[in-house]
């Protein structure tokens, strides 16, 4: 089952400058410790306390996945999904 | 050095004044690879605060979908500040997720959503490391010195 993940810029120093790389899972969650198994530090940038990071969004098909399970959702063969970090803050 | 035209110039100041006071947002992108702010977009912000900023996610995609379709990158990121100095906030620094971007800040604190000064300065961030840049205003776009051949001497 491969999922493509888009890659944002900030986080390319994991996937050795890569836009894009394939992994596999049944669930995000799942992908997430595929990629993890490939590209050593990842998931500590994606998940924090067994949850998504408040301030990275991950979309499947570019549905944002707080609203379709979070790590729980599920994923299908040539799914693809995106991660890109939250702009946001504030003073 | 962050080099923008007076139009973006006046056009990113105008956004934080009508937001006012709540904090306003948005980038300017350009071509990959160019350092060159040329296509403004302001972005709703989905906090809607005074002390916070957002980009909804959705818009987030789409607008990173219509970047890469261009073979675009997010060269200038903007949000106002409506009662503080227009400096980066330890939020600001640890959220700042673009490390090749100019981030601009421009403070409304001074005259809100009348005429007036506004500060209005340029930082990059990278990895928690806020260094402030020259901002150098052209009264006209920026030129592309690749592809407009009379302005090669």
């Amino acid at each position: 089952m491969a999922v493509e993940v888009r890659i944002p810029t900030i986080l390319r120093t994991y996937t050795g400058g890569e836009k894009a790389v394939h992994a596999e899972g049944e669930t995000l969650g799942g992908l997430i410790d595929d990629l993890e198994a490939n590209h050593p530090g990842l998931r500590d940038r994606l998940v924090e306390s067994g949850d998504l990071r408040r301030f990275v969004n991950v979309y499947i098909n570019d549905e944002d996945v707080r609203f379709s399970g979070g790590l729980e959702a599920q994923l299908a063969d040539g799914d693809q999904v995106v991660v890109l970090p939250a702009v946001a803050g504030g003073g | 050095m962050l080099r923008i035209d007076q139009a973006t110039y006046d056009a990113i100041v105008a956004h934080a004044k009508r937001d006012h006071p709540d904090e306003a947002c948005g980038i300017v992108a350009g071509p990959e690879g160019s350092d060159r702010p040329e296509r403004m977009v302001e972005m709703v912000n989905a906090a809607g605060s005074p002390t916070f900023y957002e980009f909804d996610s959705l818009d987030l995609l789409r607008l990173y979908r219509d970047m890469d379709a261009n073979d675009e990158e997010p060269v200038v990121i903007y949000h106002s500040h409506t009662a503080t100095e227009a400096y980066p906030s330890r939020t600001d620094i640890g959220l700042a997720g673009e490390p090749g971007a100019h981030y601009v800040l421009v403070s409304t604190r001074g005259h809100g959503n009348n005429d007036g000064p506004v500060e209005f300065r340029s930082y990059s961030i990278v990895d928690g490391v806020v260094t402030e840049e020259e901002i150098d205003v052209a009264a006209r776009p920026v030129p592309d010195p690749n592809s407009d051949p009379r302005s090669v001497p």
